[in-house]
């Protein structure tokens, strides 16, 4: 009989990956699903073992099976780990992603699966702290902190239980490697977090899942109860969100767990000291927690010894939006921007040229491509204005408006505010209508302000809206300004980066603001 | 509402995994999940199960988007409305569906038939625009993928 593998993984089933696999059993076949290679322009892939290894075809349809079958498909692509997107990546975290069974305890072991845990157990705690703090492993959720540095927090603290909480909350748009890793390789987490409760002394866990992610709350549930005999003592519950964005900022998402609404807490006290149910607590992303096994088995030299400056270690980068070869591309630190969008990505999907990415999700910079040469580091894209974030790159073609942009960054921030502090409630939606002024202001005339009548109209006048001055350079001005305060006055980075998407747009695209030449009317 | 379902519901829950006021969000899921929306009439309910106060429970359902206060459509269409799904054309199909399925976003129709709803990201960021339609994924939507999920809703 002959062994097909067909990818479970959301991206897969939404491009048809279901009833191709249904064909391909009712043709006789053992179909076994795995998580996604990460190249979504091949998918539904199909991938048939042979003699000579697994060969790939894609993308395919349910009334393709017979010429896969034969061999010859007109989207035979050989075997898939020697195509270009391929053989470029290092996979150290998502190795075993979409080679395996996710759900396969013994096919995990197989592929080096547990050797993590196994040599983290048989070592003290402050060694395996000491091995993650070698590694140069920084958190992969945006912030870029030292994760060796944290857990050592945690090991300290006195105070117990402890608890480690896994951030699975992965709202930014562009992202979605937490997703195909828990799709792909869930015991590749479990095992991360397994090991981190021995390094702390936490014999609990929690992996807060968003709920726009389905498919991966039911694989992570099933990976917990296959493998609790094997990580025990140490226990994991999977606890899933409601829909709001800011519980991916790490004290709001303690908050949820504990049943609350998902408002950020003021700094200190640091969740490492005083954190899920006021106990010290490791929280970490997806992938910061995923790098750790194969930085226990492989040594923590193996994994520094990829990188760039201060960024040690693999990104699992992902190429998303209007762009040609999307998605996931885990490579070590210090590959530029533009060799990511252009060579690997291939440019935009629509074939028009690219006209701007933004990195790292909603509160992430706007890059034109003058900035293409930036490699990809925590230091260097801070200076550069912006931040890496999760490692989304989202490509938008010559169509894109960035006042529009800028514009849904400012609603986006208003949609999604928690409310606790008031330069990210208020802040966003004031952001929305200097926006709206300014899109305004690219076409139409500001009219000139009326003349005060009577003493009411008199004393009124200082507040009418009709004196605001709502020529772009006023608004622009006053943009700025408020900016400056969201910036500097938020409590997190919601409200903080919002002024990061506005800000790099209008110094990189002043033109969609209404500086210089007046644009025509948009033809939408 | 069926109050007896929603009752019966939240001592279920409580007799099996506690009442600690971290059981709420978990909670609020199963409600939704069994009946549909969370009832205001859950509120007290709730409270006096988990030893919180009405208004405690009535923050945390009104801050969270997921949580329905009243039914939704019989189908519902969850529509991305992020960035990497508008690099991909996403305003325009945001427009289409709105006109195509009879109903504006965030609404539900009036004769019950369909919610449309705006979700950010789905994490399927490279084959935009995206939408979950009772529960499952689309990807690459279009105009001849929207007239297959308007004939799907319609039944």
């Amino acid at each position: 009989m002959t062994r097909i593998y067909i990818s479970r993984d959301m991206a897969s089933v939404a491009l048809g990956a279901d009833d191709v696999a249904q064909a391909f059993a009712s043709a006789g076949c053992e179909v076994v699903r795995t998580g996604s290679r990460g190249l979504f322009s091949i998918e539904p892939l199909v991938e048939v073992e042979t003699e000579s290894g697994r060969m790939g075809y894609g993308p395919v349809s349910s009334r393709d099976v017979d010429a896969v079958l034969a061999g010859t498909h007109v989207h035979h692509l050989g075997r898939i780990d020697a195509l270009p997107f391929f053989a470029a990546q290092q996979r150290f975290t998502f190795a075993r992603c979409g080679v395996i069974d996710p759900l396969g305890m013994a096919d995990y072991a197989a592929h080096g699966g547990w050797t993590g845990l196994d040599i983290a157990r048989s070592s003290p705690p402050q060694a395996v702290v000491d091995t993650v703090k070698a590694s140069g492993l920084r958190g992969r959720g945006g912030a870029g902190f030292p994760t060796g540095i944290k857990w050592q927090t945690v090991l300290d603290a006195p105070n117990a239980p402890k608890y480690i909480v896994c951030n699975a909350d992965e709202g930014d748009s562009g992202t979605f490697a937490d997703r195909m890793l828990m799709e792909g390789d869930p015991f590749c987490l479990i095992e991360g977090m397994a090991i981190a409760g021995h390094a702390v002394g936490a014999g609990h866990g929690y992996i807060y899942i968003r709920s726009e992610y389905p498919f991966a709350i039911d694989t992570m549930r099933a990976a917990i109860e296959l493998s609790a005999t094997r990580v025990a003592p140490f226990t994991l519950e999977v606890r899933v969100g409601a829909g709001a964005y800011v519980c991916g900022e790490e004290t709001a998402l303690l908050d949820s767990i504990e049943g609350k609404r998902g408002q950020v807490r003021a700094k200190p006290p640091l969740p490492a000291l005083s954190g899920l149910f006021g106990k010290p607590t490791v929280i970490n992303n997806v992938l910061s927690l995923a790098a750790v096994p194969f930085i226990l088995s492989e040594g923590a030299e193996a994994y520094a010894g990829v990188g760039f400056g201060r960024s040690r270690g693999t990104m699992p980068v992902q190429l998303a939006g209007n762009v040609k070869n999307g998605g996931l591309f885990e490579v070590g630190f210090g590959i530029t921007l533009g060799e990511l969008v252009q060579d690997i990505g291939g440019g935009t999907a629509s074939g028009r040229p690219v006209r701007a990415v933004q990195v790292g999700g909603p509160l992430g910079a706007y890059f034109p491509p003058s900035l293409f040469d930036t490699p990809f580091d925590y230091e260097a894209f801070t200076q550069a204005g912006g931040l890496i974030g999760h490692a989304g790159i989202t490509v938008f073609d010559d169509s894109v408006d960035l006042a529009h942009m800028a514009r849904f960054a400012m609603e986006f921030c208003a949609v999604e505010s928690c409310g606790k502090c008031t330069p990210c409630r208020i802040g966003s939606t004031r952001g929305v209508e200097i926006m709206d002024r300014i899109i305004a202001a690219r076409t139409v005339e500001p009219a000139a302000p009326a003349p005060p009548s009577g003493v009411l109209g008199q004393a009124l006048y200082s507040r009418a809206p009709d004196r605001i001055d709502v020529s772009a350079s006023a608004q622009t001005e006053l943009l700025r300004d408020l900016c400056d305060t969201m910036k500097f006055g938020s409590l997190c980075a919601l409200g903080g980066f919002t002024p990061y998407p506005v800000l790099s747009a209008l110094d990189h695209f002043p033109e969609d603001f209404g500086a210089g030449v007046r644009k025509p009317l948009a033809a939408e | 509402m069926r109050d007896n379902d929603a009752k019966t519901t939240i001592v279920e829950w409580t007799l099996r995994y506690g009442s600690g006021r971290e059981q709420l969000l978990p909670l609020l899921h199963a409600l939704q999940h069994e009946i549909g929306y969370v009832d205001d009439a859950c509120v007290p309910l709730l409270a006096s199960a988990l030893n919180l106060s009405r208004a405690d429970v009535h923050g945390v359902i009104t801050f969270y988007h997921d949580f329905r206060r009243r039914p939704a459509g019989r189908h519902v269409v969850k529509l991305c409305r992020a960035e990497s799904c508008q690099a991909r054309g996403g305003v325009g199909i945001e427009a289409a569906a709105a006109k195509r399925l009879g109903v504006a976003m965030g609404e539900t129709r009036r004769d019950g038939q369909v919610s449309l709803e705006p979700i950010y990201c789905l994490g399927l960021c490279a084959i935009g625009p995206n939408a979950l339609v009772d529960g499952r994924p689309v990807a690459r939507i279009d105009e001849v993928v929207l007239e297959r999920i308007a004939a799907e809703v319609a039944a």
